[in-house]
């Protein structure tokens, strides 16, 4: 079995009027299954480009991408939804859940549209809300939660429906120091734990510190790629 | 999939609830329109089937045969000229047609009836009896005008309930009382029972009939005797009259000498023809109201994709996660559609609700007569699911082709 996430000179280019803006320029990458990423790189570098690519919401310009052995590249709109809906978790920096709707509800929403049973997405978005350490706050909405605990429920979200990559752009982006950590020592267990792939776009060195792995990107291309002891494993 | 649907219809019902005074504003067009169509719709088949009684009361199998032509607009002509029909015309009629079981003949003029100190001009209509029997009108005390009355010019009458109102004091038995027209004294051998409104609205009940030659001698006076206002013929079932009417145009033209080329010089009518007409005139006017009824839907269509393209720019970013956590277009285009069926099928409920209402009002306020029919609100309901799938399709279609990452991005 190959890595899970393979891909080769993925280029991205925006054509804005006369304008070509290169977000991307020969990107090759692979990552196996279990892995902790981050990927860093100043603002504007392709970073977000990038992860979109690999989260199939959007396609390359240019390149090849194959997700679990599946060409990513040749899927229609639909397939790419399904692959969305079963191999990927997204976590976003604004955390992106639906208002006024509850934890449980946002937590379901891969499942509903999965088409599983109303008990089975309950059951699971309990589970899933319980592993990022809400249990009980199933029934709150968004606007009643902190800011960490809306990120967490995006994570509930994200890991429901048991995804092969957690892909998280800016996770603490908008959020303080404590939550910060705390969002970061709950991604990096549930990989140690639950053996999850975890993708994480930060600009922040610290952030950057909890993965094994360190993928430098600068104006659309890897500049480095590197192996190394993740924080909490340092700290003992 | 039933899930999904399911789930995504309780969302709908979410949603909508949240913006309870837009939704509601957004649901009266089709409220009105729904609304309209329902009450105009029944009271367009009261109408209708008032007429229909009218007819079947007056009789379905019988054929009204009046002197002069009709000309191409229905309108009769010659009516104040030549005579033309007679008493002989009916015996003729009666004794060479065997599909006709009655016929009868009648002249009619608005006169002074006189009772004691009182007065009332009511029409006075000369009858053979068997007129009595083709209308089949019934007595609340007496009996009827008889052949032999008729053979002697007997000065007999029957009154109908309107007479008696305006002639005799409440309580009063009129059988057995004289009364006078034109100084002919009457006795009065009978009170019809009351018929009420015909379907042209007049009152049938004011009326008043002696002996045909009894009025044609000594009351309405004729230009010479056997001269008729308007020969009846029955059959004994209605199926029976489209033959029979082919029969009596065949006999009368035959009786009148009238050559090929020349045109027949009296008009037959029948009940159904009468009822028809009415029935056209209400078919008429029920158009005239779906007419509007489907202007005020339109409004409310447009009105439900308006707030629908609103809804979708307010719930961008959400239709990008939906999009990022798996949904795929037709699950966005179904969201959208279910909200806007939810929209318009609320609102045709409540406009079937209103409808029936109206109707109700009609009844006791204006005393119309309304029927509300199943299929008017299956109608009314199917055409309110149908406006929401129509305006919803356009603003869950722009919804549906969202670039997930410009949605997400969507401030
Ligand atoms: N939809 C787009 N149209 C045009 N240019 C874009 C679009 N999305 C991103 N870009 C450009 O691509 C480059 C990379 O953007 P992005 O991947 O968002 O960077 P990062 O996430 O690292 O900040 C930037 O120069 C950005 O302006
Ligand atoms: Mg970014």
């Amino acid at each position: 079995m190959g890595a899970l996430i393979v891909c080769t000179d993925l280029w991205k280019i925006y054509r804005l009027g006369d304008v070509e803006v290169q977000a991307l320029r020969g990107v090759s990458l692979e990552i196996e299954r279990g892995e902790f990423v981050a990927v860093i790189g100043a603002s504007g570098s392709g970073k977000s480009t990038l992860m979109n690519i690999l989260g199939c919401l959007d396609t390359p310009t240019r390149g090849r991408y194959w997700l679990d052995g599946q060409d990513v590249g040749s899927m229609g709109s639909d397939a790419l939804a399904e692959i969305r809906n079963r191999e990927i978790g997204f976590i976003f920096q604004n955390f992106n859940l639906i208002p006024r709707t509850s934890a449980s509800e946002n937590v379901q929403l891969p499942l509903f549209y999965r088409g599983a049973s109303l008990r089975e997405q309950r059951t699971l978005a309990a589970a899933a809300l319980a592993r990022v350490g809400l249990a009980g706050r199933e029934h709150h909405y968004p606007a009643q939660l902190s800011g960490g605990q809306q990120q967490r429920v995006a994570i509930a979200r994200a890991l429901v429906s048991f995804p092969a990559i957690l892909l998280a752009d800016e996770p603490t982006g908008n959020l303080d120091t404590e939550s910060s950590r705390d969002i970061m020592v709950t991604l990096a267990r549930l990989n140690r734990e639950d053996g999850l792939t975890v993708m994480v776009v930060t600009h922040e060195a610290d952030i950057a510190a909890y993965a094994a792995r360190e993928i430098v990107v600068k104006d659309g291309q890897i500049v480095s790629d590197r192996r190394k002891a993740p924080v909490h494993a340092r700290g003992g | 999939m039933g899930a999904f649907i399911l789930l995504t219809v309780l969302t709908a019902f979410r949603v909508l609830s949240r913006n309870r005074l837009r939704a509601g504003l957004t649901m009266l067009g089709i409220i009105i329109g729904v609304g309209a169509v329902i009450a105009m719709v029944s009271i367009g088949e009261g109408a209708k089937a008032a007429v229909r009684a009218q007819v079947a009361s007056m009789g379905t199998n019988v054929i009204i045969i009046l002197p002069g032509t009709t000309t191409v607009g229905g309108v009769r002509g010659g009516q104040g000229g030549a005579v033309t029909l007679t008493v002989a015309d009916a015996l003729d009629l009666k004794k060479k047609i065997p599909l006709l079981t009655e016929t009868a003949w009648a002249k009619r003029d608005v006169m002074q009836i006189v009772y004691g100190n009182k007065n009332w001009n009511g029409p006075v209509n000369g009858v053979s009896p068997g007129y009595l029997t083709i209308r089949d009108w019934s007595y609340t005390s007496g009996g009827p005008i008889t052949q032999a009355d008729l053979d002697t010019a007997a000065r007999v009458a029957l009154i109908g309930q309107t007479v008696v109102e305006n002639l005799y004091e409440v309580g009063e038995e009129p059988v057995g009382s004289t009364i006078r027209i034109k100084n002919v004294s009457f006795k009065v051998v009978g009170v019809l029972a009351p018929k009420g409104q015909s379907a042209q609205g007049s009152d049938q009940d004011d009326i008043l009939f002696i002996p045909f030659t009894t009025a044609e001698r000594k009351v309405l006076g004729t230009q010479f005797l056997g001269s008729v206002g308007a020969l009846f013929a029955a059959t004994d079932r209605p199926e029976d009259l489209p033959e029979a009417v082919t029969a009596v145009r065949e006999v009368l033209r035959a009786r009148h000498r009238l050559q090929p080329d020349q045109p027949d010089d009296f008009t037959i009518r029948t009940q159904v023809d009468i009822g028809r007409v009415q029935e056209g005139t209400g078919q008429t006017l029920t158009l005239m109201m779906f007419a509007v009824a489907s202007i005020s839907l339109l409004v409310g269509g447009i009105g439900i994709m308006n707030i629908l393209l609103v809804s979708v720019t307010e719930r961008t970013r959400e239709i990008g996660v939906r999009m990022a956590v798996g949904a795929k277009r037709r699950h966005i285009l179904i969201q959208f559609l279910i909200e806007a069926m939810t929209l318009s099928l609320f609102g045709g409920v409540l406009g079937i609700v209103f409808g029936i209402l109206g109707a109700r009002a009609t009844t006791v306020v204006a005393g119309w007569p309304t029927i509300i029919s199943v299929r008017s609100i299956l109608v009314a309901f199917l055409f309110s699911l149908a406006v929401g799938l129509f305006f919803g399709l356009y603003p869950a279609n722009k919804a549906a082709r969202l670039n997930p990452i410009e949605a997400l991005r969507y401030e």
